[in-house]
């Protein structure tokens, strides 16, 4: 069954169908890497969002029942060069296909994936629809109609709708006491913080300050998350009051940003964002620059970080954007790209170590 | 940090002669290394013993050696040129041990020379056996149960300790040179015996065999900061157990989870990072099929074969950046020079996918076994990039130049199913083959799977190729079959061969997508390009947007695949042919598919396009750049062969014209051309079955010498000297060539062979020198060794040769290069062959006359005269130096060929030694191709056992070789000759003679030299050959040619010291003509 992509500015890419049929808006963007797309499709800041994948060859190892960064797929759609149909590896259990099938997502194969990627570099990140109800080439009355809802489409309450409803401890019987707020969590956050010995509270977003502190934490983890930053008006107030605790504090992407503009920084939102795994970030506190894992639409403006409040720590070594923030008003670092990979390179896993080595010290100045 | 300031002048060592497993990819690297540094402001000493090369050139490093790489010479260099600086790493196995070498011999010290990018304890740990395990163990990397053992006795004790089968790696070999897999305990005897004595350092690993597991490499980076990255990571299509160099990889691994790809990359960088290189790496693993279980096989810590293959797979220049690295800079400082933005800190993101297939010289040596291991046997490689597995894997068969258009091998097809699974267990060069008709034939996935280990992925993409073709044979061709078969790869050719019509009622035109490393991520500028068949046309768009509408726009066909007879020399003479339009205000716009060279560098051509070179291909370019012109006189056969092509769809060709290249290839054309000319050639006939071939050998006469038309390297030819050998000849001949050329037989003209490589302007002509080979005709010129100027030719035959040479270039019309073989018997010249097309010989010519002829070729096929240029006419003035030219050849991995030297090249490279005299020259030569220059010690001997034409003539060699000291033997007639003849020698018994034998000689270590010759080779089961390739595997030099040897035995006895005879930097040569030519103007 052919299935169409119609972008915002009215160009049409004609594929095949895959997954679900019916049709799909979102906001479309491109991710580099070349493995790990079970990761990418099931994490939650791609909610809203229609994934486009640069590697041409998507699904060869196929889906497990392991690699889930949630238990569901947030993306609104997911268009690939070729879904592979034929899967091999020790561990796959289902196709690309099947599993899109299974999550009720829309997706799109054989177009020209390079194409659509520099259009998008060329006109920044765009609204779009796939659609396998009619040839958007022939039916003008619907293709206007669809492209009204496509122009008029954006992604709001974005956490809100990622988060969990309930709160639940993972590792209980670990060390040091770690509250999550889940603002669209990988669930590789609370695998790294376990391995290293924690117990992780994860909370709903909009868990207030009173219901953190409750659970007398050793450290607070600000997860990562979808959407525009600034939305979150509620949560940036609520982080503002945690981070007067002194709680050794650490935020990855979207807590790193709501952590920034809790701070007085702002927000900007990139052109085509950062969503790979080879991005690569400079760490001014050792002159090092690591490999890392991304997937961001918005970030934080350095020049606006008060320094009082803060200092950038890391700069991506590509555009030179922010990617992390030390605040030495509170006890707290935050950054923009993955430390817990899932996919992507694990050069950065370290950073949890450091968090931990402040909960330690932390716990040890009591 | 920055550059380091206290880095003014630096040696960079390369990798010597093209050998199996160290071939044009270090050119590439220690290129790319030399421009770095001088863009640096760096002055580059450039040592390196192949003359081939384009680091050898005077234009890319200050000073240029062509001298022996022994480690006396480069401290002799050191010496001269007080470098402050050596770099190690860009010069392969080579070039990295003489390195260590010079470190631990203190010469650094002494001269105060600094080792960049590593350390010798950095390289120990990563290349000797013990001190790898020992890192690996602390790194708690896993590695195969292993141990290194010095003697038989504990290599069998540890086998039978882990259980069979093992593998054997000997210490410090490269290539995995004397390596193998033992099934059982006698295989075992073999293979350590021979491990061991082939390892410099006597050591061998025993392993534990995981034959079966994925082999799966990263190529990685470090700097002096500690930023480490990878460039890429690569699969093999064939599991562990096959050496990586013959297995099919892939690019980026396609198999591997995120969790298993991150596992191992991880693993790279760790083991990088502990090793403290700075610079490049490459580290292999063995991951179980079915678990994460993975072990750590072999870690390069150098540029290697597998870097330059991630650097085109991605476009990331490895060598450059490792270059940078060690003269002080770090990774983040470095800028990408594909997006001109981003910085070279990053891992390339890949957006289609990579194959590369290795060329095997099997299609030469019939003989030779086929079989894979963990030795080496591809002479070279081509890649293909695709946006579908099906798509590269499609162009790389084409590429390999197989005369295959599918993975289909039309001697598997009329073989019965059982016979072809059975098949499936041989571990061969044509396993890929065999997969596919079992897969054509709908064999279970599982069955083959079994036996073969290659994975299910891999399988079932190669299903989709062969239900393909399968359907273009069987089911009416839609249009969506034919736009299936153009998106996989089928040409148009094949499809209609395959539905079998002459005409396709569609045709569809590639369209062309760049190589950015970012997937278009970023906006790049990189030339770089590969086909596809999408709607958007990135190469279109590059060339509306850069490409200079004033310029000419000129298509340069490159060589294709490195394999014997069509070298790196061309390689070189297409670079030039770029370069020299470059400088001429045309666009040069480069089409090739070998990864190794510097022709696919990105920078070297305004435009690369990385496809095959084969009509539609080529077509498909056209379509898309609509060039001017193209030349075609400097890619080998593989360029050539594309004339008649171009010619038909009326593309202009530069210089010489098509007509020329058939006039000089078809038999009557040539004899016409002869007559007009007035040129006698040794009399020949054209047969196409053995019929004809018996009836015109007997009206020639015997020896008779026969080659099919239309190769290069002569490739199958021989001299036959009776109807037996006819017999033979056409027998393997008509099984393995395409018959629509016929085969040519000529009388054999016994006589000095001189060789002339000519610049002409259509009117004019300059020859920069004449060659004359040290050996007889009868050996190819590729295995001859070759002398500048000429020492034994009279002044008339000189004048001859040029009269010659100036004829043919008229006649043909000869713009640009052409090469002259000629034969000379008793004062009066024969023609063997012209060929109106750059030469293996013009990079050397070039560098020991000083005269840039490719430049100058290409300048005349862009109109300009000779007599303007400032070179002259006719020919030029011999150089101050000899130079000879010595073949290398590659026989220890080529198992079950004869070592014997024929009609039919053998030889995989070549060195070259410059000096004053010719025998000093030759001494430099000999010493550079290897040749040890033992004196000999109590009980050594030379065994001589020649044929008996020959006989006669090794009276004086014996009398000389025994009064040097050494004991001679000979099998029975050589020897009862030699006493009749008052020559002491003990007599031998043949191999298949009662023990002690021949064998046994051999096997005493006392053996120096071997002077062989037979009137019969080629056949393995012939006590000569079993006899010659004993010795080979034993390292023990044989002379299969009395000249060979007699030049040989004269430079043994001779007085002269190779430690003083000068060191000659041949960028004074080219400085000197540059001083002559403006003294003129």
């Amino acid at each position: 069954m052919n299935a169409y992509l119609l972008l915002a500015n009215g160009q049409v890419l004609t594929g095949k169908s895959i997954g679900q049929t019916g049709t799909t808006i979102g906001e479309v963007v491109f991710a580099t890497g070349m493995v790990g797309f079970q990761e990418t499709l099931t994490d939650p800041s791609y909610y809203g969002q229609i994934i486009t994948q640069t590697y041409p060859l998507i699904g060869n190892y196929g889906m497990n029942d392991q690699d889930y960064e949630s238990d569901k797929i947030w993306a609104k759609g997911y268009i690939v060069r070729q879904a592979c149909q034929t899967p091999s590896n020790f561990r796959c259990q289902m196709t690309l296909d099947a599993f899109l099938k299974q999550h009720n997502i829309i997706g799109l194969e054989g177009i020209d994936t390079r194409a659509l990627t520099k259009i998008l570099r060329t006109a920044g990140v765009m609204n779009g629809a796939i659609t396998t109800e009619f040839d958007p080439r022939n039916d003008q009355a619907r293709t206007a109609a669809l492209l009204e809802e496509i122009r008029s489409y954006a992604i709001l309450d974005a956490v809100k709708a990622v988060t969990c409803a309930q709160p639940s401890v993972h590792n209980p019987q670990g060390r040091y006491h770690v509250a999550l707020l889940d603002l669209g969590c990988k669930n590789n956050i609370v695998r790294c913080l376990a391995k290293r010995d924690c117990k992780v509270t994860v909370l709903p977003g909009n868990a207030s300050p009173a219901q953190v502190l409750e659970l007398n934490p050793d450290g607070i983890m600000l997860s990562n998350g979808p959407g525009d930053p600034a939305e979150n008006v509620e949560i940036i107030a609520n982080i503002r009051t945690l981070m007067e605790s002194g709680i050794p504090t650490f935020g990855i992407c979207l807590g790193h940003q709501l952590t920034a503009l809790a701070a007085g920084a702002r927000t900007e939102k990139l052109k085509f964002g950062h969503r790979g795994a080879n991005q690569p970030v400079t760490d001014h506190t050792d002159g090092r620059t690591y490999i890392t894992s991304q997937n961001h639409g918005y970030a934080v403006v350095s020049d606006s970080v008060p320094p009082e409040m803060g200092k950038v720590s890391h700069l991506n070594a590509n555009d030179g954007t922010c990617e992390g923030v030390e605040y030495a008003a509170w006890n707290c670092f935050t950054v923009q790209f993955h430390p817990e990979a899932n996919g992507g390179p694990k050069d950065t896993e370290y950073l949890f170590d450091r968090f931990v080595e402040r909960i330690k010290a932390g716990k040890e100045g009591e | 940090m920055p550059k380091d300031p206290s880095i003014k002048k630096v040696l960079v060592i390369g990798s010597g002669p093209i050998i199996i497993g160290q071939a044009a990819e270090f050119d590439y690297s220690g290129t790319q290394a030399c421009r770095a540094l001088k863009s640096e402001g760096i002055e580059v000493v450039l040592v390196n013993s192949n003359p081939a090369t384009i680091m050898t050139d005077p234009d890319i490093a200050d000073h240029v050696y062509i001298e022996p790489l022994n480690a006396e010479t480069v401290t002799r260099i050191i010496e001269k040129e007080r470098p402050d600086s050596i770099l190690p790493n860009l010069g392969g196995q080579t070039g990295l041990n003489l390195s260590m070498e010079l470190a631990r011999g203190g010469v650094l010290d002494k001269y105060g020379v600094r080792l960049l990018a590593c350390r010798p304890d950095t390289i120990d740990r990563a290349e000797d056996r013990q001190l790898f395990k020992d890192t690996m163990e602390k790194l708690h990397q896993p590695i195969i149960p292993s141990k290194v053992v010095e003697n038989l006795g504990d290599a069998l004790q540890f086998a039978g300790k882990i259980g069979y089968p093992v593998i054997v790696r000997p210490a410090f070999t490269m290539g995995g040179t004397g390596g193998g897999i033992c099934e059982d305990a006698e295989k075992l005897h073999e293979i350590a015996t021979n491990g061991l004595r082939l390892s410099p350092i006597h050591q061998i690993l025993v392993e534990k065999c995981i034959s079966g597991w994925k082999e799966i490499e990263y190529e990685v980076m470090r700097d002096s900061k500690g930023n480490v990255i990878t460039v890429c990571n690569m699969e093999n299509l064939d599991p562990v157990g096959i050496h990586t160099g013959d297995s099919i990889v892939v690019a980026p691994s396609q198999t591997l989870s995120d969790r298993e790809y991150q596992m191992l990359r991880t693993a790279a960088l760790d083991i990088i990072t502990e090793l403290g290189i700075e610079g490049g790496c490459n580290c292999q693993f063995a991951l179980k099929p079915d678990s994460f279980e993975y072990a750590v096989i072999e870690v390069n810590p150098r540029v290697s074969r597998s870097s330059a293959l991630a650097s085109k797979a991605t476009g990331y220049p490895i060598a450059k950046v490792a270059t940078k690295i060690a003269i002080g800079y770090t990774l983040d400082e470095i800028i990408n020079e594909v997006t001109g933005e981003t910085c070279a800190c990053f891992e390339p993101a890949l957006d289609y996918v990579v194959v590369k297939y290795p060329k095997w010289p099997f299609d030469k040596f019939v003989y030779a076994h086929k079989d894979l291991g963990t030795q080496m046997m591809a002479t070279g490689e081509v890649m293909a990039i695709g946006n579908n597995f099906e798509h590269a894997l499609m162009k790389a068969v084409s590429s390999i130049e197989l005369g295959l258009e599918t993975m289909t091998l039309p001697a598997f097809e009329s073989w019965e199913t059982p016979d072809i699974i059975d098949h499936l267990h041989v571990q061969d060069s044509e396993r890929a083959f065999c997969v596919y008709e079992a897969l054509k034939r709908g064999v279970p996935h599982e069955v083959i799977y079994d036996i073969t280990k290659i994975d299910h992925w891999f399988l079932d993409k190669m299903q989709n190729l062969a239900n393909l073709e399968n359907a273009l044979k069987s089911q009416p061709l839609t249009q969506e079959l034919y736009n299936q078969a153009k998106e996989m790869g089928f040409l148009d050719k094949t499809i209609s061969r395959l539905y079998g019509v002459k005409e396709l009622p569609w045709h569809r035109t590639a369209s062309f997508k760049m190589v950015d490393t970012c997937a278009a991520e970023f906006n790049a500028k990189t030339p770089y390009f590969y086909s596809t068949y999408d709607e958007v046309n990135e190469g279109e768009e590059f060339i509306a947007e850069h490409s200079d509408p004033k310029k000419k726009k000129i298509l340069v066909f490159g060589s294709g695949p490195i394999r014997i007879g069509q070298g790196i020399e061309f390689d070189y003479c297409s670079v030039h042919a770029v370069w020299t339009l470059k400088q001429n205000g045309c666009e040069a716009i480069l089409v090739n598919n070998n990864p190794e060279t510097v022709s696919t560098d990105f920078d070297t051509g305004d435009r690369l396009y990385f496809d095959p070179l084969n009509p539609e291909s080529v077509d498909n370019i056209i379509a898309t750049e609509k060039p001017d012109g193209c030349v075609v006189q400097f890619g080998g056969q593989t360029a050539i062969k594309l004339a008649t092509h171009m010619d038909k769809i009326g593309l202009p060709i530069l210089g010489t014209p098509a007509d020329a290249i058939d006039e000089a290839e078809d038999r009557e054309r040539f004899d016409e051309l002869l007559e007009r000319c007035g040129i006698p050639r040794p009399e020949g006939r054209t047969v196409f079955n053995t019929e004809e071939a018996l009836k015109a050998a007997d009206e020639l006469g015997f020896p008779v010498l026969l080659r099919p038309s239309y190769v290069l390297g002569g490739q199958n030819m021989i001299v036959a000297y009776n109807t037996a050998d006819v017999v033979e000849y056409m027998g393997v001949i008509m099984a393995h060539v395409d018959m629509d050329h016929p085969v040519l037989m000529d009388k054999y003209i016994l006589g000095t062979e001189c060789e002339v490589d000519a610049i002409c302007d259509g009117e004019d002509f300059l020859i920069p020198g004449i060659m004359e080979h040290v050996e007889r005709t009868g050996i190819h010129s590729g295995d001859s060794i070759s002398v500048y100027p000429p020492q034994h030719l009279s002044p008339s035959v000189i004048r001859t040769l040029v009269d010659y040479t100036g004829r043919f270039a008229r006649e043909l019309k000869v713009v640009g290069l052409v090469n002259v073989q000629y034969a000379v018997q008793n004062g009066k010249v024969y023609v063997i062959e012209v060929n109106p097309r750059s030469s293996r010989t013009v990079p050397y010519i070039s560098k020991v006359t000083g005269i840039p002829m490719v430049e100058l070729a290409v300048r005349c096929t862009l109109g300009e005269k000779l007599k303007d240029m400032g070179y002259g006419t006719g020919l030029f003035p011999d150089a101050p130096y000899v130079a000879v030219k010595v073949p290398v050849f590659s026989f220890e991995k080529l198992h079950g060929v004869d070592t014997m030297l024929g009609p039919e090249m053998k030889s995989t490279g070549e060195v070259l030694g410059i000096a004053p005299t010719y025998k000093e020259a030759l001494l430099k030569g000999l010493v550079a191709a290897g040749y040890q220059f033992k004196k000999p010690g109590p009980g050594s001997c030379v065994i001589l056992t020649v044929k008996d034409s020959d006989k006669p003539e090794i009276l004086d060699l014996a009398w000389k070789l025994k009064d040097y000291g050494y004991k001679l033997y000979g099998t029975e007639g050589t020897c009862r000759f030699l006493n009749k003849h008052m020559v002491a020698c003990n007599m031998v018994r043949q191999m298949s003679g009662d023990r002690p034998n021949v064998v046994d000689l051999l096997e005493s270590g006392l053996v120096d030299y071997i002077i062989s010759t037979s009137a019969k080779g080629r056949d393995p089961s012939r006590d000569s050959v079993k006899f010659r390739r004993k010795a080979c595997e034993l390292s023990i030099p044989t002379l299969t040619a009395l000249d060979t040897a007699n030049v040989l035995v004269d430079a043994l006895r001779g007085d002269h010291d190779i430690s003083t005879i000068p060191l000659v930097d041949i960028a004074d040569l080219a400085k000197e003509n540059a001083r002559r030519r403006l003294a003129k103007g």
